[in-house]
């Protein structure tokens, strides 16, 4: 919008401006954050698209119904809700400048992402064990394709989280790591609302149709 | 934004420190337990079965999209404030773009798939009744 305002240099109109306008450091960096978290929307909006419409090609093979067992999905979103909840207190002791309590938080936040990647590794063996391979059908291949990409992103939500606890812990709660742990927060709750997608639309509808 | 360098200035007083969108206690806990319900009941509809499939579906459906906006409300702090609203604009942008993405691709594919020769035996028996 500046452009709707020339300055002039004499009689010259600048097109730039004189000096650049100062910003604090990263001033930007959620704005930006946020945006990458859109185009990583984008990305799951594709696996899904391809998932709906594979999800009725099971080449003679076995359907969601025979595969899927809801208990274990069902604790594997509380694993996940939990670990939303318990980053939501890490950010409430980063709040407060509460050093230890905000560690704390974090590390029951990893741990209950780590049950999720269990309990993930558990189904996903399981169902390659009785032969439910992503190499089966169409079905198969967007499915692990999907709920993969989900727990590659929680895999590296981990190492990120366990990164910022030895920064946190070497450094403390300076502006430069609570902005890390902001983009963490919103990281890590964007991974429950795509959970969501997947519980909803593969799971609770692949055993409901 | 602003257009001359004083208003940068006050811009920038404003803005050195951090602005931080973060919810109180209540907020959480107000997210959480409408989440917990919000998870509950679907999947007790599909374990029990108490409705009939179409309402089933239907349901899961909409109580799926009533939670993500609880988790955008009170975990991930939307609101048409934060970052003078270019986070809800390029939400919005995502949305729309997301909904054509899946609407497209269903629409397309299954109007391919019911013009092309039956892949499946399953398909097979739908298509004839086999």
């Amino acid at each position: 919008m500046s452009t709707t305002q020339s300055l002039y240099d004499g009689d010259r109109p600048l097109f730039h401006l004189p000096e650049e306008p100062h910003h604090p450091d990263g001033h930007s960096t959620m704005l930006g954050f946020w945006i990458y978290l859109m185009s990583d929307c984008l990305l799951f909006a594709g696996l899904f698209a391809m998932y709906a419409t594979a999800s009725e090609s099971f080449a003679g093979g076995p359907g969601p119904k025979e595969l899927f067992e809801l208990p274990l999905v069902a604790l594997n979103t509380a694993m996940l809700l939990f670990s939303s909840i318990t980053y939501g207190f890490a950010m409430l002791a980063m709040a407060k400048g509460n050093k230890s309590n905000t560690l704390l938080w974090l590390a029951i936040t990893g741990l209950f992402g780590a049950a999720f990647l269990s309990i993930e590794m558990y189904e996903f063996s399981h169902l390659i064990h009785e032969g439910a391979t992503p190499q089966s059908s169409a079905f198969l291949s967007s499915f692990f394709a999907l709920v993969g990409t989900h727990g590659l992103h929680v895999t590296i939500g981990i190492i990120w989280l366990v990164t910022l606890m030895v920064q946190v812990a070497r450094k403390g709660l300076i502006q430069a790591n609570q902005r890390r742990l902001m983009c963490l927060s919103m990281f890590w709750h964007f991974l429950d609302v795509v959970w969501i997608g997947v519980f909803t639309f593969v799971y609770l509808m692949g055993v409901a149709r | 934004m602003s257009a001359t360098p004083t208003e940068h200035h006050a811009h920038d007083a404003h803005h050195d420190e951090l602005e931080m969108p973060h919810g109180s206690f209540k907020d959480y806990m107000i997210g959480f337990v409408l989440s917990v319900i919000l998870t509950a009941i679907p999947f007790a509809l599909v374990m029990t079965g108490v409705l009939d499939k179409g309402s089933t579906i239907v349901a899961i459906f909409a109580l799926g999209i009533v939670q993500i906006f609880v988790h955008m409300v009170y975990f991930l702090h939307m609101n048409l404030k934060t970052e003078n609203g270019w986070s809800m604009l390029a939400l919005i942008f995502t949305v729309v773009f997301v909904l054509i993405t899946l609407a497209g691709s269903i629409w397309v594919m299954y109007h391919m798939n019911t013009n092309m020769m039956p892949m499946t035996p399953r398909q097979a028996a739908v298509q004839f009744g086999g």
